[in-house]
Formats: C-alpha cells, structure tokens, sequence
C-alpha cells in the first residue's frame, strides 16, 4: 500500500508534538517504523483497511490544536442524574478547569516520573497504531489510585473532539490502580465539529493485587469519526476488571482490547455491544492473555447490523502452559438486518496448559420472523415490534454496566436506535 | 362480523387454501375441524396477516373492512386476535412489558388513553384469575420455557387482556389436561359477549363439550367441504373423516 502517507504522517506529526519523554517517543517510532501502516496483507487488519480509510477521508495529518470547551457543552454531555465526577479533555489535553477533584485520586498531566512506564503494558511492537501513538502523542493523562482507596463514584472522562486545520488526535492514558483498590471509569466522545478527524489513542492500565477496575465505553460521536483504541491492562492477582465497549457510530472503528492476567484467582470480563448501520465499520479484537492458574475470562460481543455497515469480531485467548484451571469462555453472536451487512467473526484460542475449560462460540442470524409476527399479532407496530426484539437480543449487555445514570443513558440511545430502524 | 368469500391463499406457489367461504356473525361460535395438513393454521395465519402466505384470489371483510389490506398489526387492534397452535417463545422480551406494550398500543389505535402501570396491574390482575395464570409465569420472559399446556393457557390471557372482536383459537386445547381445558374454556365462555365472535379450531368433541359451537365446518384439502350445527362433531368424532374424504373424492371425479 501506499507508502506515501507513511512519510507524510512521519514528517507532519513526529517534527511538531511531544515535549518529552524523548527515549519513549523514540522507542515508539522506531517500532512504528519496522511496522508501518497495515496493509490489506497485514493479518490483523486484513478485514479492515484502516490506512485507505484514513488516505481519504484526512487530508491534513497536523495534531488537531487545543481548543476550549465551554461549562455548558460539559454540562450538555453529562448524563442525567449522573453524581460521580469528570474530567474533561480537549482533543487529548486534559482542561482541569472543567474537571472535578477527585477526593483520593492524583490526577495530573503525563510527567516523566518514575512510576509511569509508558508503553511497558501497551508495547509498541505488538501494534503499529500503539507505536504511532507512543512516538507522537499529544497531552496525556496521568490518573493513579492509591492502595486500599475505594473510589465508590465513577469517572467520567469526557473528550471532546474538534477537528481543526490539523485531523489526528492522539491522547494518551495512564492509569494506576494500587493494591486493593476500586475504581469505575466511563469513557464518553463528543464531537463538536463537522470536519472528519482521526484519533488514535491508547490507555494503559495498570492494575494491582485485588484490585476491581471497571471500564466502560460508549462510542456514538458520528460518522466523522476514524478511531483506533488500544486499551491494554495488566493485573495481579485476585483482581477483577470489567470492560463494557458500546459503539453505535463512526465511519471506521477499530478496538484493540487486551487483559493480561498476571496473578491467579483474578477474572476478566469483557463486554461488548454494536449497533451498526449506513457504512459503518466497527472491528472489536479482544486478547485476554492467561499467564497463570485458577483465572477465569468471560467474554461476550453482540451485534446488530443494518444497511452496508460491517462488523469484525477477532477474540484471541491465550492460556498459557502454567495457566492450569483456566476458565475461558467467549461469545460473539450478530444479527443482521440487511442483505449487505457483513460481519466477519473469529474466535481465536491457543491453549499450552491441558487443565483447562475453554469454550467459545460464533452465531450469525436474522431476525426472527416467527416472533416478528406474534408481536404484530397481538397489536405492537412492525418497528416497535423489531426494537423489542432487537433490544431482547442486545440488553443483556447493558446489565454489566453498574452504574445507574449511564446504563440508563446507554439502554435510551440503544432503545432510540434500535426503534429506528437502526 | 366477518365474511369470507372464495378465499384462495398459497405458501411459496404451493396453493393451500382453495376457495373457502364463510360467514360469522356477531355472537357466534364457530368449529373448524379437518384432518391434519388441511389447512385450519393456514386460514387463521391469512387471517391473522402473516406474510409467507400470498392470497391470490377472493375477499375477507371484517366488520365491513377489507381484512386484507391491513397489516398484522392494525387487524389485531381494529380487535382480531389469533391463539397461536404453536405461541412462540421470545426470550428477553418480559411478558409484563410485552403486554403493556400491546395494550397500550391497541388502546392508542381506538383513540383511547394509555393505562399507566397502576390501571394496567389492575387489569392484569383481574384477568390473571380469570384464566387462573400463575403470576411467576408473568415474571419470565414470553413463553420461554412455558410448557406446552402453560403457553396455551397464556394465549388465552392474552386475549382476555386484549378483549378482541374476533377470536380464533387454533388448537388452543391441545396438550391441555382436563383442569386446563376447563379452566381455558371457562375464560373463553366468560369473555363471549353477544358482541364477539370466537372460531375454535380442534381436533376434539370433549373441547365443544365446553364450548359449545352455534356451527361446525369440516375443512379439508383447503375447502370448507361440510357444515353442520354441534351434532356434526359428535359424527365426526365416532366415524373419522373418511366418510366426508370419500364424499369429497367422489364428488370430484363425477
Ligand atoms: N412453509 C410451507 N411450505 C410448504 N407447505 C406448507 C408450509 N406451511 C404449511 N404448509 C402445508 O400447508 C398445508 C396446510 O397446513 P396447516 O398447518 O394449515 O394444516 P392444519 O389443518 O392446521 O393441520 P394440523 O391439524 O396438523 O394443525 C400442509 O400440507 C402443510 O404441509
Ligand atoms: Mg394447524
């Protein structure tokens, strides 16, 4: 593929960012370098080609420049009845003004002090976007959880985008979770411009011994949108982390999820929901790394696919020759509303240990017409009827969300787009 | 109330139903018996507005509306309701929500208001006892799980719940025990009306013990082949359909 938005990109993004952290960025464009872009011949971006989406729909790869959110596009984001705090961000840097201090939380701009390892848990090598990111990112966050702090509120950490003459955002996350501790994190994007951009961001997390970390995610910032996220976490043992992914819009979308599991007795959870429709293009590859024993993983992705939107569903699970008593189980199942909607889904296990229960499994249908019509029967519009159906299929996901005020948000959007015909 | 004339109907090119006729008036109970495959589900499904079937010839009226023009929907508000052979099971979907859903959809149709949650538990009550229906069957999700006899009873609250014009009940007493049947029969005796109407297809006497049917149709190989009053299916029932097949047949090759 074009090698000609690689130097471009090289020279525009990697002359003008990045105060800092010389050795990492360095490390990260070298191991961009060897990477490059993927191509159609990239195995892990084989069903989505992100770099020709990216070719052309960004004709200007500058950073998009920092810019002011008011109080009340704050306000406007925030859900009702939401009562934990937030903090805000503005095209990857973080407004402290706008955001709230979080009794028992640090929170401070990416530094290079010594306990933050940018790129030790998300590591360059593994993924070319991953490295794009660490060599150029822009602002960053540092958000650190003291041993034994049980943060009872969520966080919402609200970004706001606005494509300026520049089109890349590239925001970066660091955050740490001491032993013992608890903490629920809500990731949210607004897009308050009409102009495409394409973020590209990575948030490390770096849980500890019996630590419960949640991470919830809503995607639904509109067609615009080109995006990949690489959310990478370590824990240690007896450690749970839940993530609940939602994405309902974008032009292309590309998830890279991984848990390391690096202590026993510790349990993963990810969730997944999309609802796709017009072009879309949503990817979800998930990687739940069994490293050691008696550890569990749950896993499930649902889709819902209308018009000529495409889903991709890649699921690795890795269980490791010490990870004896491993619990692994995976589920993706998609309906699709339209004969032009495609998805391509793929469980992916490799299994070293022999003491082990894995189980995974794919389903691909339509609707069901059968009981279509018994809710027609009984007096209940086709549309309406659809959306019972569709949200039968789909609210299962919400249910792991915990906190009140954002499920809530999250089942009015889905109900919204599920009674309308996607 | 509804009038159906020279109804032809096929599945995928496959004619089903060939030319049938009737005539159902208000306050009325009509049988529809018939050997297996002979198209009674068929009748009830073209009548309920299911789309897999494509009516290619004759007329349905339904309170002086062409019947086949609406969509399945709107003949369940304008008050026709079919008690499915075989309720399908929709799980995720709360049958309380369900219900509501329904009710309240149909409510809005007739122009009337919505019941909030305090008037609709109030009918769901009253109706439940009707139909003797175990609250805990309501907690679940639609028919999910529901036993055979559970489903059917189901069906019948339904309709208690919705109060419809026209009822057709297709095989609502098979696999039911006696208690069931009694019971289901019972409501559907209760919410007869000189108003309503209720088409009762079965393969049995011991349901029209019950209720008792003002007519009985025969309906075989698509048509409505004999008709008759209540001693019809006490015949039917001692001799088989052999008797009205040779009769039929005959009739054809003359
Ligand atoms: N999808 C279909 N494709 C082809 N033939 C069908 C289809 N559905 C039904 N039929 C046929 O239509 C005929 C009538 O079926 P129907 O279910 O109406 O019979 P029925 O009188 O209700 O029988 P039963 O007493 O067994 O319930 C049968 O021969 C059946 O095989
Ligand atoms: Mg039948």
């Amino acid at each position: 593929m074009s090698t000609l938005i690689k130097e471009d990109i090289l020279v525009e993004l990697l002359a003008t960012t990045g105060t800092g952290f010389e050795e990492v960025r360095a490390a990260g464009k070298q191991a961009f370098q060897v990477q490059g872009f993927p191509t159609n011949k990239s195995e892990e971006y084989k069903f989505t080609a992100i770099t020709k989406k990216i070719e052309q729909s960004i004709q200007n790869f500058a950073p998009a420049a920092p810019f002011t959110v008011t109080a009340e596009e704050v306000n406007a984001n925030i859900f009702e009845g939401y009562a934990g705090d937030v903090l805000v961000f503005a095209n990857g840097h973080f407004a402290p003004a706008l955001s709230s201090t979080i009794e028992g939380v640090e929170v401070s701009l990416l530094s290079e002090k010594s306990s933050i390892a940018l790129g030790s848990i998300a590591k360059p090598e593994k993924d070319p976007f991953c490295a794009l990111n660490q060599s150029s990112f822009e602002g960053g966050i540092f958000i650190s959880v003291p041993k034994k702090a049980q943060i009872q509120k969520p966080i919402l950490l609200l970004n706001f985008f606005k494509a300026t003459a520049g089109q890349v955002i590239q925001p970066r996350v660091w955050i740490e979770a001491g032993d013992f501790a608890e903490v629920t994190f809500i990731n949210h994007s607004v897009n308050l411009s009409d102009i495409p951009y394409f973020v590209n961001k990575v948030v490390e997390v770096k849980g500890g011994v019996n630590t419960q970390i949640r991470y919830y995610k809503l995607q639904n910032e509109g067609k615009n949108v080109i995006e990949v996220s690489n959310i990478e976490t370590d824990i240690q043992k007896d450690a749970r982390f839940t993530s609940v992914n939602i994405s309902l819009s974008g032009e292309m979308v590309r998830n890279n999820l991984t848990l390391n599991i690096l202590g026993s007795n510790s349990e993963g959870n990810m969730y997944g929901l999309y609802l796709l429709n017009g072009k879309t293009h949503v990817d979800n590859h998930t990687n739940v790394d069994h490293t050691v024993p008696h550890c569990e993983s749950n896993e499930l992705y649902k889709g819902v696919l209308a018009d000529n939107s495409r889903g991709v569903f890649n699921g690795k699970i890795f269980v490791r020759q010490d990870a004896q008593k491993t619990n692994a189980f995976q589920q993706n199942s998609n309906i699709l509303l339209s004969d032009d909607a495609v998805v391509n889904t793929k469980p992916q296990l490799e299994i070293w240990a022999d003491d082990v229960k894995c189980s995974h499994g794919c389903t691909t249908g339509q609707l069901d017409e059968e009981a279509l019509f018994y809710l027609q029967a009984r007096g209940i519009g086709k549309l309406q009827a659809k959306g019972l159906l569709l949200y039968a299929f789909t609210g299962e996901v919400m249910d792991y969300i915990t906190d009140q005020s954002f499920r809530e948000y999250c089942i009015a959007q889905v109900q919204d787009r599920l009674g309308s015909n996607l | 109330m509804l009038s159906i004339k020279n109804l032809h109907a096929s599945i995928e090119g496959t004619p089903i139903l060939r030319g049938i006729n009737l005539e159902v008036k208000a306050g009325e109970v009509h049988a529809i018996m018939g050997p297996n495959g002979s198209g009674k589900s068929t009748l009830a499904s073209v009548l309920a507005g299911r789309e897999e079937y494509e009516v290619t010839e004759g007329e349905v009226s339904f309170k002086g509306i062409n019947l086949l023009d609406l969509s399945p929907e709107d003949r369940a508000r304008e008050g026709v309701f079919l008690a499915f052979q075989y309720p399908v099971e929709i799980p995720g979907v709360s049958s309380t929500n369900f219900l509501r859903t329904a009710v309240n959809q149909v409510r809005e149709y007739r122009g009337e208001e919505a019941l909030d949650a305090v008037k609709f538990l109030t009918l769901m009550k009253e109706k439940m006892r009707l139909v003797e229906i175990d609250q805990k069957l309501l907690s679940r999700s639609l028919n999910e799980g529901f036993s055979g006899g559970e489903k059917k009873r189901n069906e019948i609250f339904q309709m208690a719940m919705l109060a419809p014009t026209l009822s057709i009940l297709d095989e609502t007493d098979s696999g039911l025990d006696i208690d069931a049947l009694r019971i289901v029969s019972n409501g559907v005796n209760q919410l007869k009306t000189k108003d309503n109407a209720t088409i009762v297809v079965t393969h049995y006497q011991r349901l029209l013990d019950h209720i008792v049917p003002d007519f009985v149709h025969v309906l075989y190989n698509g048509q409505i082949v004999k008709s008759g009053t209540k001693e019809l299916a006490l015949e039917l029932e001692e001799k088989g359909y052999d008797w009205i097949k040779d009769e039929v047949d005959s009739k054809a090759t003359v």
